[in-house]
């Protein structure tokens, strides 16, 4: 019979562990995870996660495992692949061959080169996992000080949490801005004026130069020469793709795992999906990204589930991404950077939506912010209008009272 | 313990292809007109996160959930894919002299 493994136990595995069951795989399924949980949600760890240091929220239950014959293993990392033989090595010695494999071994975060003194005091954190989020929630307390080194999403939603748990926070970031990869700074503002409401201080263009424990501080050190103390850092300055494995065994790297539209690595029986590869976007003239966000994560780990069962179907989704922070909910569709033009569209409650057209007035991406959901329905459509490619006027789009539904269907 | 029919909405108060939220005794409820004209109401908060659907987008006879756009058949509650595996509560709707009404149980 026919083995599928999967090397990952994180979003992506466990969505294609499931789908090669629900598209009509028989043979056998293996899911080997190096954490010691069955796959988990990761958003809610900056988010109500990190509030509550609640257990993970599984992606499934055990029962369901069992149910669609997924045989899993966690706590246990792949040492190799060995592609001559075609067997996978776990850290513990054990050894399974495969037919075909999928590597979704996910990223890790960046670590910062100038730390310095003792991080397992757990005062100098990273977070990507559950344990990483249970060890900052509790070195968070009322009147604590948090900084925090990023100001990316990570780092944005760790703030706005800390906040909620009454600690005081520091949020430094080395650019001119926050969120200045993929965000426009007209929605960047949105997000630092309300931080800056809430009590954060946000600093912006400074360099950090080393953060260091010292008795029970930690001691940020900038490249002006001054310092700041804090009770405890949290480091979110982006994440590397896992590639070890993969670059081991031989395969082709680009940024991530290379593959494929198909999600095929330089290997025919290795495929590789998630945050862990880079892949052709044919919606961007068949530019080569590696994104690291949560839907992408899903759909890719569907598509391979395809692909592995011989379909052979090439990436069609446009990316997409949204973080929370207090009442705000920001959604990105597609990508902004090399638009021509962009428009506002002002929604109910303060939310607004940009969209942002190339020279052709194709829709390339939209970028939305405001309370709740207010933006929710409006960047699913236009995700849609992108896939669609279709030219459209900008001042339709920017107009409030065009059915953005309508215009997807004339 | 069946409270019968409840009185929703006017019959233009959902415009086609769409949804309203719908809050009765505490609970919410999410009622939808279909494009060829029929109404139907299932449970107003998805199984994922609790999140309200009347944020979402009617599309053929699928409600998307506006927070993680998980699917759901409106007509039979049926979830549809990850990130979604708990179905949603279906109630009978009908129209009467104009007026939206639901079967809560
Ligand atoms: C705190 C946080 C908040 C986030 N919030 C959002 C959000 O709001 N919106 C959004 O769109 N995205 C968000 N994301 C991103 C999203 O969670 C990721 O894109 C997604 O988890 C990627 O899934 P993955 O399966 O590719 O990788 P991962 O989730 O990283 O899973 C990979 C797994 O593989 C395991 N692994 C690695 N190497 C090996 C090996 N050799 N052997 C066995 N196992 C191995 C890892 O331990 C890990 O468990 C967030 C991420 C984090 C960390
Ligand atoms: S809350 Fe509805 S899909 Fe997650």
């Amino acid at each position: 019979m026919s083995k599928i493994i999967i090397v990952g136990g994180g979003e992506c595995g466990a969505r294609a562990a499931f789908a090669l069951r629900e598209q009509g795989f028989n043979g056998d399924i293996t899911l080997i995870g190096a954490e010691p949980h069955l796959p988990y949600e990761r958003p809610p760890l900056s988010k109500t996660g990190l509030a509550s240091a609640a257990p993970p929220q599984y992606v499934a239950g055990p029962a369901r495992y069992e149910e669609a014959r997924i045989t899993i293993l966690t706590g246990v990392p792949v040492d190799t692949v060995d592609r001559q033989s075609k067997l996978v090595r776990l850290s513990d010695g054990r050894k399974f061959p495969y037919d075909q494999l999928l590597l979704a071994t996910g990223a890790r975060p960046r670590p910062f080169a100038g730390v310095s003194g003792d991080p397992g005091l757990g005062r100098i954190c990273m977070l990507r996992n559950h344990g990483d989020a249970v060890a900052i929630h509790e070195a968070l307390a009322p009147g604590k000080s948090l900084a925090v080194v990023g100001g990316g999403f990570i780092g944005l939603e760790i703030a706005a949490t800390a906040r909620k748990l009454g600690a005081e926070v520091l949020l430094i970031e080395s650019s001119p801005r926050v969120l200045s990869r993929g965000v426009p700074a007209e929605i960047a503002k949105v997000v630092t004026e309300r931080h800056r409401q809430e009590g954060v201080n946000i600093l912006c263009g400074e360099q950090i130069t080393s953060i260091a424990t010292e008795n029970d501080k930690v001691q940020i050190l900038f490249a002006n020469g001054t310092t700041r103390l804090a009770d405890i850092v949290v480091v979110g300055i982006g994440v590397i793709p896992n590639v070890e494995l993969a670059e081991a065994a031989g395969l082709l790297i680009d940024n991530g795992i290379a593959v494929d539209a198909t999600l095929r690595t330089s290997d025919p029986d290795i495929f590789a999906a998630g945050d862990c590869c880079s892949f052709p976007l044919s919606h961007y003239r068949e530019r080569r990204v590696r994104l690291e966000a949560w839907r992408n994560a899903q759909d890719q780990g569907m598509l391979v589930a395809a692909n592995l069962l011989g379909r052979g179907l090439a990436i069609a989704s446009v990316p997409w991404f949204w973080s929370d922070q207090y009442e705000l909910t920001l959604q990105i569709a597609g990508l902004s950077d090399g638009a021509a033009t962009t428009v506002r569209r002002d929604l109910d409650q303060g939310a607004f939506i940009l969209f942002h057209l190339d020279g052709e007035d194709r829709l390339i991406a939209a970028s939305g912010i405001g309370p709740g959901n207010a933006v929710a329905r409006d960047i699913r459509l236009a995700e849609m209008l992108i896939a669609a490619k279709r030219r459209l006027d900008p001042e339709a789009l920017a107009s409030p009272k065009t059915n953005l539904k309508k215009l997807l269907a004339a | 313990m069946s409270q019968g029919w409840v009185e929703v909405c006017g019959v233009d108060d959902i415009d086609e292809e769409d949804l309203i939220r719908f809050d009765h005794d505490g609970r919410t409820f999410a009622v939808y007109r279909s494009s060829d004209g029929g109404y139907y109401a299932t449970d107003g908060l998805c199984t994922h996160e609790q999140i309200h659907l009347a944020d979402g987008l009617v599309m053929d006879e699928i409600i998307e959930c506006p927070k993680h756009n998980g699917r759901f058949n409106y007509k039979t509650g049926e979830a549809m894919g990850a990130p979604v595996c708990v179905n949603l509560k279906t109630y009978p709707a009908k129209v009467e002299a104009g007026t939206v009404f639901i079967a809560i149980s």
